[in-house]
């Protein structure tokens, strides 16, 4: 067997992979096709078997800098750009991680439209400038909680979800938050998918309270720059104390409404998913012990990196009141 | 040149060296390098789970295909295939142990038994081990007969590796769907025989009362 060896694979571990890199090795991914048979199989809807010899490369989709607020630096090791943008769990672009990055690159975010409309006085839509203009932008370092059991620290851009939530005015029916993904199967191949998977397009829903909590955030950019699709471009939710899933993505839609919206993954499997989806490692998943993570920084395959799970991601103080006298392993 | 009956089997067993255990070095070269994207250790594990599957299957075809290609020698690459199974099996078993639970035995054991999906993996894991080490021959030669009625364990196991991949999956059983229907049309060639395997044990349970 060739093994090439450049000088620049010696990477140590506080180097960030950079993107020639991850190039390299999904064409090394895509030669190994060991023995043909994923090749034949679901996954890859755009790749065809000669992608290999034709090394098309696609133009990265177009990030740009913003102005904000910083925050406070922390000692959280947070989890370098490369990954971040790089490991996606967006079943419209695809259920391996790599997919989003690999399928979202096209995905037109310019003209874009959310409309924050329901149980409102002021309904209101706002368009792509507005998505940075509107509101002042700061950022938030928070810990992303998957319920896969991993984990990354993420410096965030955008406003607070309240700031957006009290601009319509929400009228005394308003009890539930409704969120909505984009809806696009022309540019989201996953929305196609007819076997056994999400039904789409993508919801999520939060209690008013919950939404009104500080730490609720809209986010529209990471890492000083605009949000690159696979990460939910242009604007995507993040609750740090819930699991990633109740982050919802490319969100068109902010409905508030009267009675608990269905969210995605509890429709889809309503045993192991529940509304609230709160950090818990008390209660396990069917499939993983939520009692442990590994946080992914900037290590690699033999970093020690698996860390205890706290309670509400180790946010409980700031959000535990919201749930007092609740069984949260009822709630789950 | 012509080649012998000897010489062709060592040929096909290099090749299959090559194959069988090239990937595996090159993946863990890679990961070495921190080459496998964002999380290697979750890529370790899928490529080496899934590589022991299509391994099996791959163990599974050479039956049905040998008398149809007219290959001799290919009847006796099955054990070293098999092998190959289990190799990267372990690798997977390891590699969850070691890189994932990071040597946390007490966590190790309570997946085991608190996750259906990781049991009924462990398993199909323990089938592998007892099919591997009565592999070499002295072991073939003392078990006699008992040895073939063993080794159909392989039957019920491929499908068991199958339920553990649909089981580990958030979402979507097209995959484990496609490696299935696989399985069941390589198992028909052997349909006679695995029905006949049910009937004596039938046959044998009767007697015995």
């Amino acid at each position: 067997m060739l093994i090439k060896n450049k000088q620049n694979n010696l990477l140590t571990e506080a180097d960030v992979t950079d993107e020639v890199i991850y190039r390299q090795r999904r064409d090394v991914i895509k030669t190994m096709g060991f023995m043909g048979g994923t090749a034949l199989m679901s996954h890859s809807v755009q790749a065809n078997p000669f992608s290999f010899f034709s090394k098309e490369e696609k133009p990265l989709f177009k990030t740009r800098k913003l102005d904000y607020k910083a925050a406070i630096l922390d000692e959280q090791k947070r989890t370098p750009e490369a990954k971040v943008i790089s490991h996606n769990n967006f079943y419209e672009f695809g259920t391996k991680k790599s997919d989003p990055s690999e399928n979202a690159q096209h995905f037109q975010v310019n003209p874009w439209q959310l409309k924050v409309h329901g149980e409102v006085n002021k309904p209101f839509i706002l368009d792509y400038d507005d998505l940075y203009k509107q509101f002042f932008l700061e950022e938030r370092i928070y810990r992303l909680r998957c319920v896969e059991a991993w984990s990354m620290v993420i410096p965030w851009l955008g406003f607070s979800l309240a700031k957006l939530i009290r601009k319509s005015d929400p009228t005394s029916d308003a009890k539930y938050v409704a969120f909505e993904t984009l809806h696009d199967k022309e540019q989201m191949p996953g929305q196609r998918s007819r076997f056994g998977g999400i039904h789409y397009p993508y919801v999520e829903g939060l209690r008013l309270d919950e939404a009104m909590n500080p730490l609720s955030f809209l986010a529209v950019g990471l890492y000083g720059k605009t949000l690159p699709p696979q990460n939910g471009a242009p604007i995507r939710l993040v609750t740090p104390w819930k699991y990633g899933f109740k982050s919802i993505k490319s969100i068109v839609s902010i409905k508030l409404v009267k009675h608990q919206p269905p969210t995605s993954w509890n429709r889809l499997a309503p045993q192991e998913y529940g509304f609230y989806a709160n950090v818990n490692p008390n209660v396990a998943h069917p499939r993983w012990s939520q009692a442990s993570e590994r946080r992914i920084t900037s290590g690699g395959l033999f970093d020690r990196n698996r860390i205890a799970t706290l309670p509400f991601n180790g946010y409980g103080k700031e959000v535990s009141h919201l749930y007092k006298g609740m069984d949260l392993e009822k709630y789950f | 040149m012509k080649l012998t009956s000897k010489n062709k089997t060592v040929l096909l067993k290099t090749i299959l060296h090559c194959i069988l255990f090239g990937p595996a070095a090159w993946f863990f070269y890679l990961a070495v390098l921190n080459q496998l994207g964002a999380d290697p250790v979750q890529a370790i594990i899928h490529f080496t789970g899934l590589s022991a599957l299509k391994v099996l299957i791959l163990g599974l075809i050479v039956s049905p295909l040998a008398p149809k290609v007219k290959m001799i020698p290919l009847m006796q690459v099955r054990r070293l295939i098999g092998l190959y199974a289990f190799f990267y099996a372990c690798l997977h078993l390891l590699s969850f142990f070691i890189f994932d639970l990071q040597l946390d035995w007490s966590l190790f054991i309570s997946e085991i038994i608190k996750r259906p999906y990781i049991t009924v993996g462990m398993i199909a894991w323990l089938a592998l081990l007892v099919l591997s080490v009565t592999s070499p021959m002295f072991v073939r030669r003392r078990l006699g007969k008992r040895w073939q009625s063993l080794h159909n364990l392989i039957y019920i196991t491929v499908p068991v590796v199958i339920l553990h991949f649909y089981w580990s999956l958030k979402s979507g059983w097209v995959e484990p769907l496609v490696y299935l229907i696989i399985t069941l049309l390589l198992l028909r060639y052997r349909s006679q025989k695995i029905s006949r395997l049910f009937s004596r044990k039938i046959k044998t349970t009767l007697l015995k009362n």
